[in-house]
């Protein structure tokens, strides 16, 4: 901050610029007496384009647009920033503000434990200066001093298991990627997020994206691996071009490229697009598709860790997993395992979606139920409707019924329960959801997105659009009909779940089944014992 | 701008040849530069890369992305996604569909998922992200698209 002059943030966002926050940029980027930053979002998105600015007291919130659309003017955030510290936040500037002066105050953020995304919104994703002004390159520095193995180890010790979706100790990965045959080796990030529901990858790259390549220079090291690549979905421009930024601006400041700091570390990172296929999120899948060929699934073995892209050893990683390790090197493995819970140690973002009043990114120690996620959190319904379903863990993941969202948010617990935590997706549905229809889109999905190698699940889903569509047209006046497509569509699961090569196939039945199970009277069956029915 | 279109096909996939597994970075270079990719580059492309013509056009018919044809002026892509419909998305697509069927320069598509579940319902016009969107904001937002 410039003596007389006013410092505000804007966040670059996708989200925020899908409300508007490029508009506020431009109008605010004008005046002669700001200096504006273009920031990642802080993933309290109902409140976006939420722009701060800078003061005596902190950084201090502001929706850039009053209900009735006025955008907040220049003249009142530099007034904000010249008050004294013990000026009100609120006042004369209440149509645009929070409720709170400092952003770190705001109930929704204040609860939360930021680790992984600790950076987020705070700092200037395109510079590597505040990068490492806010504790960026501490992680690598300290791995570069250690053996690879004693990397791979302090991995291990802080329990930290892969945020893509299954769960697996990314330590033990890492440990048999560094004892596979010597020779060329891979990172692979995977950003393909195609989880509906899920955003935490692409603000982690639009908001922190050095955080994902320090991650990955870590996980070099430890491993071995000279080459790494990002696999980003296309959906994604914003966070394609903001890590395509970072990749330069790394290289320039010695962090890739050969000897990292003069270490024995060699290592560099190139961004590939994705073309639109939500199965190159499974990572063998994701390996042919860098390899140049269609994104069919492989039968493993051989794993990716010893036989992953052309052949070679291959680490493949979630970019919230691999933007984790940083913090880990940091403060040392045991720091994050004293969070969480037995099994789930650390902390998760959750991405908090669909029809939720203060939706958005909430970093928490696993353990957290549904319910305190979407109600306490959340705020309920956008609708102020009841709530009805939540879906947790992408479109392969379970509907939730009102009664059960006492379940906690950890990997044992949704286990336990039949259901499934994946990339931390929580979607909210208020009474209005049709679960028939729910059921029929899981369906859809997977018909449409299979990789078509094996049968149960480009056959089988395409049989339960069919299916569904009679099961649904019956459900006024049930008959026989009605009752043998019911029996038809729970044998089609079955299939589906027994032959299929990976959980496309194998866990579209977790969508369907539990909304038959717990919301009966939507598939026309009776609803008077089960426990999830309308309210 | 010159030449003819196997030349320039040959020109921008020459320069991903030396690149590990050089066909989608190819693919998508070809698409942004020529508009869309031709059932007849793929003879060009798989000798440039030292593949086989069925291999190329496999690859280029597995991914959504890949055109075979120019794109329309316009394009709407509305999420379909699980938290767009909790908020009206999938009426949302059904309205786009029907708003634009007679219009032939506005092609619309489905997506699943744009990463702005939390402000849905979404969609891209044009490329660009929109949030929180209503039939009456896309109808003010594609003004002039007729
Ligand atoms: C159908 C399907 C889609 C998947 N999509 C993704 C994805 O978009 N992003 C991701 O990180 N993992 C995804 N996964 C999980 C990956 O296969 C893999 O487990 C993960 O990338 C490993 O990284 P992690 O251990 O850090 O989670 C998907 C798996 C399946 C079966
Ligand atoms: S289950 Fe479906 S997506 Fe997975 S390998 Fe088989 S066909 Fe492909
Ligand atoms: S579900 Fe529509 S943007 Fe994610």
């Amino acid at each position: 901050m410039t003596a007389g002059r006013t410092t505000v943030y804007v966040p670059g966002d996708a989200a925020a610029v899908s409300v508007g926050a490029d508009d506020v940029a431009a109008a605010l980027g004008r005046h002669p007496e700001l200096d504006l930053v273009r920031t990642g979002s802080r993933g309290m998105l109902w409140l976006e384009p939420l722009v701060e600015v800078d003061s005596e007291r902190g950084r201090i919130g502001l929706s850039a647009f009053a209900p009735d659309g006025t955008m907040l003017s220049a003249e009142t955030l530099l007034s904000i920033g010249s008050a004294a510290a013990t000026a009100p936040a609120v006042g004369e500037h209440a149509a645009y503000s929070l409720g709170v002066g400092r952003v770190e105050d705001h109930p929704f953020l204040a609860r939360q434990t930021r680790v992984t995304c600790a950076r987020l919104g705070i700092v200037d994703p395109t510079s590597e200066q505040d990068y490492a002004a806010h504790g960026g390159w501490v992680g690598l520095r300290r791995a570069l001093t250690m053996a690879p193995a004693a990397v791979v180890e302090e991995v291990v010790s802080s329990g930290l298991r892969g945020r893509g979706g299954a769960g697996f100790p990314t330590g033990l990965k890492w440990r048999t990627v560094a004892g596979a045959e010597p020779g060329l080796r891979f990172v692979c990030a995977n950003a393909d997020e195609g989880d509906s529901g899920t955003f935490a990858d692409r603000m982690l790259m639009e908001g922190d994206p050095f955080a994902l390549l320090e991650g990955m220079a870590i996980c070099a090291w430890a491993v071995g691996a000279t080459e790494g690549f990002i696999y980003v979905r296309s959906e994604y421009p914003h966070a394609i071009a903001a890590m395509r930024k970072a990749i330069a601006a790394a290289r320039a400041a010695g962090w890739l490229g050969t000897h990292v700091h003069g270490s024995a570390l060699s290592f560099d990172v190139e961004v590939r697009v994705g073309a639109g296929a939500y199965i190159c999120g499974e990572e063998t899948s994701m390996l042919e598709s860098l390899e140049g060929r269609r994104g069919e699934v492989r039968a493993k073995p051989p794993i990716p860790a010893l036989s992953g892209l052309f052949g070679r050893p291959t680490v493949v990683n979630n970019v919230l997993t691999l933007a984790t390790v940083p913090a880990i090197l940091a403060d040392g493995g045991e720091r994050y395992a004293a969070h969480g819970t037995d099994r789930s140690r650390g902390t998760q973002a959750f991405q908090l979606g669909g029809n939720v009043r203060h939706g958005g990114l909430v970093e928490l120690d696993f353990g957290i139920t549904v319910r305190e996620l979407v109600e306490d959190i959340g705020g309920g319904t956008r609708s102020g409707r009841p709530i009805r379903a939540v879906q947790v863990g992408g479109p392969l993941g379970a509907y939730l019924p009102a009664k059960l969202l006492d379940v906690p948010l950890t990997y044992e617990a949704m286990a336990e329960a039949g259901f499934m935590l994946g990339h931390g997706g929580v979607v909210v549905f208020d009474d209005t959801v049709d679960l028939g229809r729910m059921a029929r889109f899981a369906m859809e999905f997977c018909a449409k997105e299979s990789c078509g190698k094996c049968t149960p699940c480009r056959i089988g889903s395409q049989r339960g659009v069919e299916t569904l569509d009679r099961i649904l047209a019956d459900r006024a006046h049930p008959g026989p009909a009605h009752a043998a497509g019911l029996s038809l569509l729970t044998d089609l699961c079955t299939t589906m779940e027994r032959g299929s090569l990976c959980a496309m196939g194998g866990l579209t039945p977790m969508p369907v089944r539990s909304a038959l199970t717990h919301f009966p009277e939507d598939f026309g069956l009776d609803s008077a014992a089960t426990p999830g029915g309308r309210p | 701008m010159t030449g003819t279109r196997d030349e320039r096909v040959r020109e921008i996939v020459t320069r991903y040849a030396a690149h590990r597994g050089p066909l989608l970075p190819a693919l998508h270079a070809v698409q942004e530069d020529l508009g869309w990719i031709d059932r007849d580059d793929a003879a060009v492309i798989a000798d440039v890369l030292n593949l086989s013509k069925a291999d190329v056009h496999g690859v280029v018919t597995f991914y959504a992305d890949f055109r075979d044809a120019a794109a329309t002026r316009h394009t709407v892509s509305v999420c379909r996604g699980e938290a767009c419909q909790a908020v009206g998305g999938q009426e949302l697509y059904e309205r786009s569909v029907s708003r634009f069927a007679t219009i032939d320069d506005v092609t619309v598509t489905e997506v699943f998922c744009l990463g702005n579940c939390a402000l849905g319902p979404s969609a891209q016009l044009d490329g660009r992200l929109h949030g929180r969107l209503s039939d009456d904001r896309v109808s003010a937002l594609t003004q002039g698209w007729s």
